[in-house]
């Protein structure tokens, strides 16, 4: 009697991001070129990860990413669903399974949510702000849609080192903050450099008709920096972990608000 | 004469910054800076004390402000704090959980 069973060879890449490996299993090649691609600069072949997923490709189907992210902790096992995926994480045996369909978005969502779960618990966070490095020190440009973040991205000069333009990742080290390049885009659609430097300020974005940096009260940047962060987990303990570190954050990092006018001399203030 | 007691929830996050009280509702993320009138409400919330006497012997004392338009508007922030999980109201003494300092 013959045998029918057939053995799906897995294909597996590791995508490191802020020092933090990703295993990730497909049994589609199409897919893990395109993750490939989709994380270049990311991408190692190192088998030691922080945690894997399984990744089960469903087929193409109506699936809205805009509807709302769900992520909850139930004994010990995280779950993350959205529209257009479904997953699980168990931070102890640190694996977990994705469900979705071969696109390059819900990957995306995924990693960001399970990264900013990874760095709560280390008093990191995920910031919605552009980031680079200038002689050997990270800068922050925090700011809600359309306050500039893209814009002084596109404006940095050749000696400054973008990390992102869109998505800020920011880990706590014994002796102070540390921002990592990350692939997360925005509208310039470029990937960060994958390096990492101390972070010395971080600036709330202000267009305006003048370029100047003005300090603001730690309250203020308290205030700013919250409504600024990435977190989408319903848990107390999360919410109670982010706020310290967030308040933490500020007390130790100097935080300012930047008025510009969109021009390149805006850089003259900084570095 | 409001009956009222409030305590504070030590399940929500709360930090004086810079001379402002911020506090983030744990249950679902939202974040309250207080004024300088209800930071003393806030610290003032032992469970124990009844509100009015807060406002009388907190508040009153403090600003010049009358008593029952200040009664109200503390109770209206004890309520809203409450909504987010951030205070406790009750008409009865409100005992701390085991192991939180009140």
């Amino acid at each position: 009697m013959p045998e029918f069973a057939a053995e799906v060879e897995r294909l597996s890449l590791t995508v490191e991001i802020g020092k933090m490996p990703v295993r990730m299993h497909t049994s589609d090649p199409m897919f893990l070129q395109m993750l490939q691609d989709r994380y270049a600069g990311f991408v190692n072949s190192s088998e030691c990860a922080e945690m894997e997923f399984d990744i089960e490709l469903s087929p193409p189907a109506f699936a809205d990413p805009n509807a709302p992210v769900r992520v909850r902790q139930k004994d010990g096992r995280w779950s993350l669903e959205r529209g257009d995926f479904l997953a699980e994480w168990e931070p102890v045996s640190q694996r977990g399974w994705i469900r979705q369909d071969a696109n390059p978005y819900s990957i995306d969502a995924v990693m960001r949510i399970v990264h900013t779960l990874m760095l709560a618990k280390e008093g990191g966070f995920l910031l919605h702000s552009a980031s680079a490095i200038r002689n050997g020190k990270a800068f922050l440009f925090a700011g809600v849609s359309e306050a500039g973040k893209t814009t002084i991205s596109r404006l940095a000069p050749p000696d400054v080192t973008l990390l992102t333009d869109e998505i800020s990742y920011v880990r706590r080290q014994p002796e102070g903050y540390v921002a990592y390049g990350t692939p997360f885009t925005g509208e310039l659609a470029k990937l960060g450099e994958n390096v990492s430097a101390p972070i010395s300020a971080l600036y709330l974005l202000a267009k305006g008709h003048a370029n100047r940096i003005d300090p603001i009260p730690e309250a203020e940047a308290a205030r700013s920096l919250l409504a600024n962060l990435l977190f989408f987990a319903e848990d107390e303990e999360l919410v109670r972990e982010i706020f310290e570190s967030a308040l933490e954050f500020v007390s130790r990092v100097p935080v300012s608000r930047l008025t510009f006018v969109p021009d390149a001399r805006v850089w003259e203030l900084i570095g | 004469m409001s009956n009222l007691y409030i305590a504070r929830n030590p399940r929500a996050a709360a930090r004086n910054l810079g001379g402002e009280m911020m506090i983030m509702s744990a249950r679902d993320s939202t974040l309250f800076t207080l004024n300088k009138t209800a930071t003393i409400l806030w610290q003032a919330a032992d469970g124990a004390t009844l509100l009015s006497e807060i406002v009388a012997n907190r508040i009153c004392s403090e600003f010049n402000v009358k008593f029952a338009d200040a009664l109200q508007d503390a109770e209206t922030l004890a309520r809203e704090l409450a909504g987010h999980e951030i205070m406790q109201i009750s008409e009865q003494p409100i005992s701390a959980p085991a192991g939180v300092p009140q």
